[in-house]
């Protein structure tokens, strides 16, 4: 058997500086999961098809499967749970995937949700074509897809400061 | 975890050299969007895997001394569809790299290891050929620089000799190539997102300056062969000749001449003959349109 290859990782995980040894071989996902009990991300189909484990590496998601985990070395890794509040509250884009019942067995939800998190954080308008393009790196087996795209699009209209519009109230 | 023997991490262009050099069955990853799938499969399981993915010199869009553009091979398809020199002098790479995959694996994947696969279908490829790409290999006896056509070899197999340590480390655009030409890609696939063309056709057109003759139109074509080729005898006809329709009809035809589709389980012969007629007159309008033609 080939000897086992260790190396040190400093990196950010949702605002905290840490420092993990790390099997060279591990994904991400194995990081994340199993050292920082991080377990939003949701092993799915581990070949990058149904973007379960989608985490935000210095603001633009990545299927963390498909990432090595030394491959986080000085990065800003973000995950769902870095969105929580100081007292636990939820952001405005979880609270939207609940107004819209944009749940179902959940799975998916968290990989959904950080994908979102990148769209909104670029501030600005994007039709209904460009966000189903921008959310299509996901796959819900509950086929609740169109709750999901409502809650990102109410969501960006709120931010955006457009309360006025009618797909506010459908 | 994934199945892998050992991971040598290079630093820089100089490094990776050295490793190459230094463990020739090692296999070279990037973004990982291929390679750590194919691990996964158990296709490459087992093997050592030389990782480039932290050389930042590599990434990045840039115009060099001789106005060329120049594409670092760790550029991210994301990087390039956003990037401004690109939408300026190459729209349609940038168009093209964005319909790979989805949004994640555009963040993750690169313009190099697109190229590198040697697979007909990467999404690149067509736009690359169509443009005549160089792509730019760095080795132990310095840089050289090959014709994308001339790159790849086979299905699956790109012009980097190992026992010279090479690694691929930008693709560059010329400007003899991109001055005043306008292109289109289409992509055909079951799927919108998360598939593989069944069929890509991308095609680019420069116009007289009174914009009545095709002064040269390129076009190629990806899983119409082994490798991305170019459909020379359609190009051959449509040069010179006036900007009309019944002559983008009579190109159109032509590409047959020079496409050797196959079938598959993903579409038949006579089907990928149809689209790519199709493909090539739409591509073409689209261009010409672009370019500030009339129809």
């Amino acid at each position: 058997m080939a000897k086992k290859q260790y190396q040190l990782v400093s990196c950010t995980i949702n605002g905290k500086a840490v420092e993990q040894m790390v099997d060279v071989r591990a994904s991400l996902t194995d990081l994340l999961r199993n050292d920082f009990r991080l377990t939003s991300v949701k092993k799915g189909c581990e070949v990058g098809e149904c973007g379960a484990c989608n985490v935000l590496i210095d603001g633009e998601c990545f299927n963390s499967c498909l990432y090595l985990a030394v491959w986080a070395e000085g990065k800003h890794i973000t995950t769902l749970e870095g969105l929580m509040g100081p007292n636990g509250e939820l952001s405005d884009i979880q609270q939207a995937f609940m107004d819209e019942t944009a749940i179902q067995c959940g799975f998916c939800i968290p990989g959904f949700i950080m994908t979102a998190v990148e769209i909104l954080n670029r501030n600005r308008y994007y039709t209904d074509e460009e966000l189903r393009k921008l959310l299509s790196g996901h796959l819900c087996r509950c086929t609740g897809y169109e709750n999901i795209f409502k809650a990102v699009k109410k969501t960006m209209l709120r931010r955006l400061g457009r309360l006025d519009d009618p797909f506010l109230t459908t | 975890m994934y199945d892998m023997s050992a991971l040598y991490e290079a630093q820089s262009v100089q490094d990776a050299i050295e490793l190459r050099l230094a463990h020739p069955d090692a296999q070279i990853i990037a973004g990982g969007t291929d390679v750590l799938v194919q691990m996964r499969e158990g296709k490459r399981a087992g093997k050592a895997l030389i990782s480039i993915q932290k050389i930042d010199s590599m990434r990045g869009v840039s115009l060099d001394e001789e106005e060329n553009l120049r594409i670092g091979s760790l550029t991210s398809f994301t990087h390039i569809t956003n990037d401004p020199l690109i939408q300026r002098y190459i729209n349609v790479l940038g168009e093209a790299v964005d319909m790979v995959g989805g949004p994640q694996i555009r963040n993750a994947g690169t313009i190099g290891g697109n190229t590198c696969n040697g697979v007909t279908s990467a999404d690149s490829a067509s736009t690359l050929h169509a443009w005549d790409a160089l792509i730019e290999i760095t080795g132990k006896n310095g840089i050289r620089r090959v014709p994308i056509h001339d790159f790849y070899l086979k299905a699956g197999t790109v012009d980097l000799k190992v026992e010279e340590g090479e690694i691929q480390t930008a693709i560059l655009i010329p400007k003899a190539s991109y001055d005043r030409t306008f292109g289109h890609y289409i992509k055909y696939a079951m799927r919108n997102a998360m598939d593989i063309a069944t069929l890509g056709t991308s095609v680019n057109a420069r116009l007289s300056p009174d914009k009545k003759t095709f002064e040269r139109v390129r076009i190629a074509f990806g899983v119409a062969g082994p490798v991305p080729l170019r459909a020379t005898r359609a190009e051959a006809f449509i040069n010179d000749k006036e900007v009309t329709l019944s002559n983008i009809e009579a190109f159109g035809k032509m590409v047959l001449e020079d496409i050797n589709p196959r079938d598959s389980w993903r579409a038949s012969k006579a089907f990928r003959q149809h689209i790519a007629v199709e493909s090539a007159k739409r591509c073409l309008m689209e261009s010409v349109t672009l370019a500030g033609g009339e129809l």
